[in-house]
């Protein structure tokens, strides 16, 4: 269910493959112990029936949890162009957010433990203002260190003042 | 003749008063309230002992700071245990306002402050100089920064608006809040009169509330008393206060967005207001006093056509006057029912004006040279109805340009003609 590009002549790119399978790391460290939890104490307290029921209940909706999070995942993409950087993102509140170059304050890229389990790193730009989203998740390690050097050297060459 | 110290100099003599000062009034009331309650059994050396704590700092304090002019640097040294020294070169000099607190007022005392553009803290203080020596101090480091002899004649001024105290005062009371309390009140009280115990439980209420909008009110009416702008070669000067009057320059170049607020009960005497977006870092640009949520008025109350003469001057080209095809479509009713006979946005090569509001129509002109990043959202209600809202950041903090619900169309257009439009504008002289 991915949206339509609201600019489709741009060559976008996306985050890394891994940036899905780190989501789904992060959701059944979530769901398995719930499931089991949940599904053991219903078999204790009303016996194989009611576990059965609730076991299908819990996977349809940990399957519906993990069909939003691909879906939010498919919906991450980012365009270079020559004087902005593009970021669309959002399933349901769908964003796009455009950050010229010669506005950006600085550059960091971070990894969390998970991204770190999976060579990921998450590049974000700043701007003076402090309502400007320009985040990238997810992106390979190498992707995200060219990411890095290019935009803070578009940055330097274009800076204007406040 | 200038008096710009050379070598190390002292501030005022009687700067340590003034510090304590804040702290003696507040003593004056505790020791008030207690010689009420007690009878004037309480010991009073435990007051005497904080009063004289405060002096002896704000003299060790006042011993350890000093100040000089030396080459094209504003020099501050102070603290005692934790020396800090401030060099500031004079060119990074963005504005210098006198500040006189209340007892500063009466002691003939005032205070310089220096604003510098950039980062790490901002704002340097020389608290207290004599009243004459604040304001040619002032005139000197103002000259200095620009380039010239420090003992060229202040720039002289020519006062474009002046708004008389008693207007300031019936506008601050013309509110919807301090209308809903009156309303209130006015209640409780007929309560009162027909079933006593309800009414003043409904009063005891009531009174806090009151309490808290009477002093935001009595705080707005204090710091935009005898409101006064003028114009000057060096900027926009800006003159208010009652107890404590400030005397403030514009800094024109770091203005990100211009407002005009047209509350409702203002409407029938046909006033506005016109506030200004300053780019400043979080913390250290603000005053103490100051809160968040106070923003800069360049024009607290008056005639629509002052504040659109004041738009055309902050903003060159720029227009209030909503041209057609610009209000929010009619579908938008349904995710706005309140707001949409306020809604309407739209751009030219260099501004981006926006109109929103329910009850108070409030309308925002961007310049796009000063646009930071833009943001276009959609969220369910939205893409269903066709529409979306274009966000044009900028590095003020207290109204970014919010173009609410557009046409999908147009907002994508928006998207992608902007920020072209916004480098061409940064790029013009």
């Amino acid at each position: 269910m991915v949206q339509p590009d609201l600019l489709p002549q741009l060559s976008w790119r996306r985050p890394s493959p891994r940036m899905w399978r780190a989501r789904l790391l992060l959701l059944s460290i979530v769901a398995v112990p719930v499931v089991v939890v949940v599904v053991v104490v219903a078999a204790v307290a009303g016996g194989a029936a009611p576990a059965v029921a609730t076991a299908v209940v819990l996977l349809v909706a940990t399957a519906f949890v993990g069909s939003v999070l691909h879906g939010r995942y498919r919906s991450w993409r980012y365009a270079e162009r020559d004087e902005d950087l593009l970021i669309q993102r959002g399933l349901m509140f769908r964003r796009v957010s455009v950050v010229p170059y010669g506005r950006m304050q600085f550059v960091d890229m971070t990894a969390g433990p998970v991204e770190r389990v999976f060579k990921l790193a998450t590049v974000q730009l700043h701007t003076a203002a402090a309502a400007t989203d320009a985040r990238v998740p997810g992106l390979d390690r190498a992707e995200a260190e060219r990411l890095r050097d290019r935009l803070a050297a578009l940055g330097e060459a274009r800076a204007a003042g406040l | 003749m200038t008096d710009l110290p050379t070598h190390w100099a002292r501030l005022h003599p009687l700067s340590p008063i003034v510090h304590a000062g804040r702290l003696l009034g507040a003593l004056a009331v505790v020791v008030g309230l207690r010689q009420v309650g007690s009878r004037g059994r309480q010991p009073l050396w435990v007051d005497g002992a904080a009063v004289g704590v405060a002096l002896v700092g704000g003299l060790v304090s006042w011993l350890v700071t000093r100040w000089r002019i030396h080459n094209g640097e504003l020099q501050v040294e102070t603290g005692l245990l934790r020396r800090q020294s401030v060099r500031l070169p004079l060119t990074r000099l963005q504005a210098v306002d006198v500040v006189r607190p209340l007892l500063g007022r009466v002691l003939g005392l005032a205070e310089v402050r220096v604003v510098v553009a950039g980062h790490g803290s901002s704002r340097t203080r020389l608290a207290y100089l004599g009243d004459e020596r604040a304001d040619s101090v002032r005139a000197q480091l103002l000259a200095l920064a620009h380039g010239l002899d420090a003992t060229t004649p202040t720039a002289p001024e020519r006062p474009i608006i002046a708004v008389p105290g008693s207007r300031i005062i019936a506008a601050a009371l013309l509110s919807t809040p301090v209308l809903l309390v009156l309303l209130a009140v006015v209640a409780a009280i007929a309560v009162a009169v027909v079933a006593p115990r309800a009414g003043l439980a409904a009063l005891g209420v009531i009174g806090p509330v009151a309490l808290t909008i009477g002093l935001g009110v009595a705080r707005r009416v204090g710091a935009e008393w005898e409101f006064a702008l003028a114009e000057s070669p060096d900027g926009l000067r800006l003159r208010a206060g009652l107890l404590q009057t400030r005397a403030e320059t514009i800094p024109l170049a770091r203005l990100q967005a211009v407002r005009v607020l047209e509350p409702l009960l203002w409407r029938p005497l046909g006033w506005v207001r016109l506030e200004i977006d300053i780019a400043r870092r979080r913390d250290h640009d603000r005053a103490e006093h100051e809160s968040t949520t106070t923003t800069r008025a360049l024009l607290p109350v008056g005639p629509p056509d002052l504040a659109h003469w004041l738009v055309k001057r902050l903003l060159p080209g720029a227009s209030v006057d909503r041209p057609a095809q610009s209000r929010a479509p009619l579908r938008a009713i349904l995710r706005a029912p309140l707001m949409h006979h306020h809604l309407a946005a739209w751009h030219d090569a260099r501004y981006v004006t926006c109109v929103t509001g329910r009850l108070r129509r409030a309308t925002v002109v961007v310049p796009l040279a000063k646009a930071q990043s833009f943001r276009w959202v959609q969220g369910p209600v939205l893409r269903r109805l066709r529409l979306a809202t274009v966000h044009v950041d900028t590095a003020g903090r207290h109204f970014p340009g919010t173009a609410l619900l557009r046409p999908a169309d147009e907002a994508a257009a928006w998207v992608t003609d902007l920020p072209v439009l916004a480098r061409a504008a940064r790029q013009r002289p």
